[in-house]
């Protein structure tokens, strides 16, 4: 029942916001604190719900609710959550939250916080019944719902080239979809059910090798556009860029985990035969996007953009870890949706200030001497850059070391020494994920202020709204990062359910 | 004792948070005197404004809220790495404990510590050149706006350093290992305003960064071989893993050891990182950071001695590294430089003994160059704090003015040169005769009184049993008496003579360069525009005391056979290293007012660059990389984005095709009409 609650919360919120301003909620401020309660209840449901949790058994599916929807054809209303996509429920319900707190105080560009509050919540909808749908078909729908409201956020509040981001990002994604259902109706009719606890329990079998095979592919696809995966990655940098700061945040944070997530709760455990056909071809993507991706990143000069690209490598990492077919190499995935999630959530808020303060983003306009003109913003700053760039200690480095350790050893059925050059391949790109961090912090924190941001007279400091909504990422990245443990326990029990008891 | 040991660790990274968060608001509460504010800090200050802030800072450290952050916790965790080490060498043996196991889904982390003979004497070592460290900071830093950020990140150097000492799982190693890169980063771009030193930050995370790479894959080849990544469990199992995979393993370590203890050809990062404040250069050469390789070498010394051929490139490296960097030592004007290229050269001297199997003589070297190279490193600060500048050619006469500095500086100079009876004497010279006793009779001596190895059950190495003789650390020795130690293989003869001639020819350009540094500094006359005066106390106190363990540590040597003094390759030695101080000596007598480098002539520039090996990497790695970048950016969008856009184009186009029947023009639709129905009517009539 409590997932129910809480996809109904900010649902029937934003109905509620569809009633004229003049009778409900007049005024802006009033909208944006309704958007913070709706959101902060959503996350204490979502908290309640971890508290619910069972953590001796998390690889069971726990707290479901199982209704036929439209018995006809076999559609049940079945959400559930194990050690899998608990993690992520809690990512989306804080991300958005923090979100809501962050716009209270600083409002996209363009007003109509009405409507942006109301297709946030839409948006929120959408993710959550995501991660807690159990069944194909409801799984798809909420999949859907998210683009929406996405692309009204992009195409409305967005920056400079927001139509065609806007449309690049919708009609790329819908193709992946279009994909994405094909396969899972393919899976769906052969098998005989939608269920996905019972699909993924059978482990493929019922379903002949040519069928797994394609329908992996079809799937494949469509989560790896969303993902995103090398060479299916452009419409993000454009979408990323022209996005408003909450959007990027919760696109980067929370939206492209919804492929990854894909990948190991549908496509992996539906149709095992086919990833073990695809793995080797998924990994080589997967390592081309983390070095195209960190190359990419080294010749941006708009912070944003950057931090976009930087997205294309680290996503390479998660989506390596997923071509091992190891329970490590998964547990590699869902650290490194999380930690990437946490980080790069961060990064984005961090970007927006940026821009805020500064009116650009670019790297050269910015000048230096950020430490000297905004030293607290530009300390956050490198702190998130550092996570970024994968130091031991903080959330970002156990994710990628333990994608590396899968694919030093692979799943038995894999070439071996093919993912031992991916190993070897993808660390180095990690070394490309240092360098280009590091000359962005060169470049905008130190050396001295340029004598035109002299004049202009003193940045603004940090505000309370803003500390608000970093100060937990920066806390639970360091939490994640020194005790690995608390993910890696609830994680480990079910990927090796889903991998087969591997 | 665990606890103890993890107390060691814990102490200075919780004081690294709370200088960072607490530190002014710390100083605000105790009221400290009134500090006369230093506009901008930094590098630009004054000196007389640099000088009034030390001395005021020198007279209230109780009232400094971030130096008691940092110092207080550092001095209890020495303490207690002292009653670690006592406790070790009292009842020897290794102590491991386990906070508790992660699983990953394959190989598990388990977060345990080791305290065992080797690590105990190297974290004490580490906590207390750290802690002269931050005394000395005190009055150095004192003009910097930046110090709590300064003394925490030192805190949390520290504590990486020691979590690297006492781990007992290689991938906990690593996170410290790690962390002390970025401390190194944020520590030498301290002064970030200028941007050389930033560019020097960056340089020394890349580059010890690519080296680490190699040393996770090493780390996780280890670990997947063995099952297991706890450090007794890895060098247990090593026979029964592949050869070729602990081989493979022990190389990709070693581009780890060669980035962080900066060996060639991952050495360029050292020289530049001397952009950072002094006593930061102390704490990187001394303790932490350039240690940790040597140190991991010891630590792991059977994964490196039963890989085959590791320990020939090993010497080979620190070969080129030592006489390499000792030539280009000879024809630096910085002081700071000349310091930075003789710990590449005295690392590269580890790093020898290591490779001729004399484990133990390095570690011994590893802990009095820490002492002495500290020292010389905190004495160069007092210097620099009274003339204002770096190099060698304003310094001069200095020896009146400054007697406590010129007499512990020339304590650390002649334990760098390795005169005796002053510590450096007593374990260059164990190095020299391991290497001797290489070339000439072609296996290794028994070693061993720091390691404290597991029996290996099968296969090469064969163990020795290692034997020991009375002396002060007779106890420690007897630590492993029953235990049975990892012997090196021999060296291939053209090899173990390349490092015996390489010691050698080092300890004759050591004595060149270092005689050079302190004619220079201190004796004849006054060549920059500076009051000569002593530095303020707290930094000449410091130098001072760390001026007894740099004089006498030799002697506690003396209760292991192989670190005794050999009469053989000590006179040779002693005989080289006075052909070399004397030369150099000789040049100075000549003209004392000029530089006695003068003579390399032409040879000069290419030395005072390192060998344009900076240049080389810039033109075969760091260009070809960004124009990489480049290219990658115009193939994303002149080749994937625009199939991309190009896809969208052409369904427009094919749309626009296929609207052109569909104009709206009946007379149109009724031609087409017309013209199926006799198309279909022929159809009809030729078929059927």
């Amino acid at each position: 029942m409590i997932f129910l609650l809480l996809t109904a919360i900010p649902l029937l919120a934003a109905l509620a916001l569809l009633v004229p301003a003049g009778r409900f909620l007049p005024g802006d401020a009033a909208v944006a604190r309704f958007g913070v309660a709706v959101s902060g209840a959503t996350l204490l449901v979502a908290l309640s719900a971890v508290t619910a949790f069972d953590f001796g058994a998390p690889e069971r599916m726990q707290l479901e609710i199982d209704r036929a929807w439209a018995p006809a054809i076999g559609l049940r209303f079945h959400l559930g959550a194990d050690g899998v996509s608990l993690p992520l429920i809690l990512l989306t319900a804080l991300l958005t939250f923090l979100c809501f707190l962050y716009t209270a105080k600083h409002p996209p560009a363009g007003d109509r916080v009405r409507l942006f509050t109301a297709l946030l919540l839409v948006l929120e909808v959408g993710l959550l019944g995501t991660f807690v749908a159990l069944d194909l078909v409801l799984f798809f729908v909420f999949f859907e719902v998210v683009l929406i409201p996405m692309y009204a956020v992009i195409a409305i509040w967005g920056g400079a080239g927001r139509r065609a981001a806007a449309y690049k990002f919708i009609l790329y994604t819908l193709l992946g979809s279009g994909l994405l259902l094909a396969g899972m109706l393919l899976v769906g009719v052969n098998a005989g059910t939608l269920d996905m606890t019972e699909l993924a329990a059978r482990h493929g079998s019922g379903l002949t090798h040519g069928v797994q095979v394609t329908a992996f592919v079809l799937m494949g696809l469509g989560f790896a556009v969303k993902a995103p995966m090398w060479p299916l990655h452009t419409w993000l940098p454009d979408a990323h860029t022209a996005a408003p700061t909450v959007g990027s945040v919760l696109l980067a944070g929370v939206l492209l985990k919804m492929g990854t997530y894909g990948l190991v709760r549908v496509a992996l455990p539906l149709a095992p035969d086919g990833a073990a056909f695809w793995a080797p071809w998924l990994g080589l993507f997967a390592v081309i996007g983390i070095v195209w991706g960190s190359l990419a990143c080294l010749a941006q000069t708009d912070l944003k953009r950057m931090i976009a690209y930087s997205s294309v490598g680290h996503m390479g990492f998660v989506l390596l870890g997923i071509a091992t077919l190891t329970p490590v190499g998964v547990n590699a995935a869902l650290f490194g949706n999380i930690a990437h999630g946490l980080i790069t959530g961060l990064l984005f808020f961090l970007a927006g200030a940026v821009k805020d303060r500064y009116g650009t983003g670019d790297l050269r306009e910015l000048g230096g001497g950020m430490l000297t003109s905004a030293p607290r913003l530009a300390s956050i700053l490198t702190f998130a850059s550092v996570a970024s760039l994968g130091l031991p200690g903080l959330a970002g480095f156990w994710g990628e070391m333990l994608a590396l350790l899968g694919a030093y050893k692979p799943h038995a059925d894999l070439p071996r020494t093919t993912f031992v050059v991916f190993m070897a391949v993808g660390a180095l790109g990690a070394v490309l994920t240092a360098a280009y961090f590091l000359r962005m912090l060169a470049r905008i924190t130190h050396g001295p202020v340029p004598d035109a941001r002299l004049t202009a007279g003193p940045v603004a400091a940090v505000s309370r709204y803003e500390y608000a909504a970093w100060i937990p990422l920066v806390v639970l990245t360091l939490l994640v990062g020194l005790w690995p443990k608390t993910l890696l326990d609830v994680t480990t029990a079910p990927v090796r359910a889903l991998l087969g008891g591997g | 004792m665990i606890v103890l040991a993890s107390l060691t660790i814990l102490l200075p990274f919780a004081a690294a948070f709370a200088g960072m968060l607490l530190g002014p608001r710390l100083s605000r509460l105790l009221r400290p005197r009134k500090v006369e504010p230093v506009p901008g800090g930094g590098p630009a200050t004054t000196e007389q404004a640099w000088w009034r802030a030390a001395i005021t800072a020198e007279r209230s450290p109780l009232r400094n809220g971030p130096a008691l952050l940092a110092c207080l916790p550092l001095a209890l965790a020495a303490v207690f790495a002292a009653i670690v080490a006592f406790t070790v060498w009292r009842s020897p043996g290794a102590r491991t404990g386990t906070l508790t196991l992660i699983e990953t889904g394959s190989v598990p982390i388990r977060v345990g510590l080791q305290a065992d003979g080797l690590a105990a004497v190297v974290g004490l070592m580490v906590c207390c050149v750290a802690l002269a460290v931050q005394v000395y900071s005190i009055a150095y830093m004192a003009k910097d706006p930046r110090y709590s950020s300064y003394a925490a990140f030192i805190s949390l150097f520290t504590a990486a350093m020691l979590l690297v000492v006492y781990s007992g799982d290689l991938l906990l190693l690593y996170v410290g290992w790690e962390v002390m890169g970025v401390c190194s980063y944020f520590l030498i771009g301290h002064h970030w305003e200028d941007r050389a030193n930033s560019r020097a930050a960056v340089k020394a995370f890349l580059v010890t960064r690519l080296g680490d790479v190699g040393f996770l894959l090493g780390i996780l080849a280890l670990g997947v071989g063995a099952k297991s990544f706890v450090i007794e469990d890895v060098l247990a199992r090593l026979s029964e893993m592949p050869h070729a995979t602990v081989t493979a393993a022990a190389f990709l370590l070693l581009a780890g050891v060669a980035g962080k203890s900066a060996q060639f050809p991952l050495h360029t990062w050292l020289p530049d990182a001397m952009a950072g404040p002094t006593p930061i250069s102390a704490l990187i050469h001394a303790a932490t950071m350039v240690a940790a390789g040597i140190f991991v070498v010891a630590r792991l010394y059977g994964v490196f001695v039963t890989g085959s051929g590791v320990l020939t490139l090993l010497g080979v490296l620190a070969v080129v590294s030592m006489v390499g960097s000792a030539l280009a030592a000879l024809a630096q004007d910085d002081i700071k430089r000349v310091l930075a290229y003789s710990t590449i050269s005295q690392l590269a001297v580890m790093a020898a003994g290591l490779a001729v199997g004399a484990d133990t003589a390095a570690i011994f070297h590893l802990l009095t160059h820490g002492a002495f190279k500290a020292l010389l490193f905190l004495a160069a600060g007092s210097v620099i704090l009274v003339t204002g500048s770096n190099l060698l050619g304003r310094y001069g006469g200095l020896r009146r003015a400054m007697p406590v500095t010129f007499w512990s500086m020339t304590v650390g100079l002649a334990a760098l040169v390795g005169l005796p009876p002053v510590s450096g004497w007593f374990s260059k010279d164990a190095v020299i005769e391991a290497a001797q006793h290489a070339a000439l009779h072609g296996d290794p001596e028994p070693q061993g009184w720091f390691s404290a190895t597991p029996i290996p059950e099968t296969g090469p190495p064969p163990p020795s049993i290692t034997q020991f003789h009375g002396g002060a650390l007779k106890a420690y020795a007897e630590a492993n008496f029953t235990q049975v130690n990892w012997v090196a293989p021999p060296l291939p003869g053209w090899a173990a003579w390349l490092v015996y001639l390489g010691l050698l020819l080092t300890v004759a350009l050591t004595a060149a360069y270092a005689v050079r540094l302190w004619l220079m500094t201190f004796f004849g006359e006054q060549r920059g525009d500076f009051e000569p005066r002593e530095a303020p106390k707290l930094m000449t106190w410091t130098v001072a005391a760390l001026a007894v363990p740099a004089a006498i540590m030799g002697f506690f040597g003396g209760g292991a056979e192989e670190l005794r003094p050999h009469v053989g390759s000590a006179l040779i030695a002693l005989a080289l290293a006075g052909l070399g101080g004397g030369a150099a000596f000789l040049l100075w007598n000549r003209d004392p007012a000029r530089d006695p480098a003068r003579v390399l002539g032409p040879v000069r520039p290419v030395l005072e660059r390192g060998f344009y090996v900076d240049e080389l990497y810039a033109l075969v790695i760091v260009r070809p990389v960004r124009a990489a970048a480049r290219l990658v950016v115009a193939a994303d969008a002149r080749g994937i984005d625009a199939a991309v856009v190009g896809a969208a184009g052409a369904a427009r186009r094919l749309g626009g095709a296929l609207r052109a029947p569909q104009n709206g023009n009946p007379q149109t639709y009724l031609t087409g009409l017309l013209a199926g129905v006799v198309v279909i009517a022929a159809v009809v009539v030729v078929f059927l």
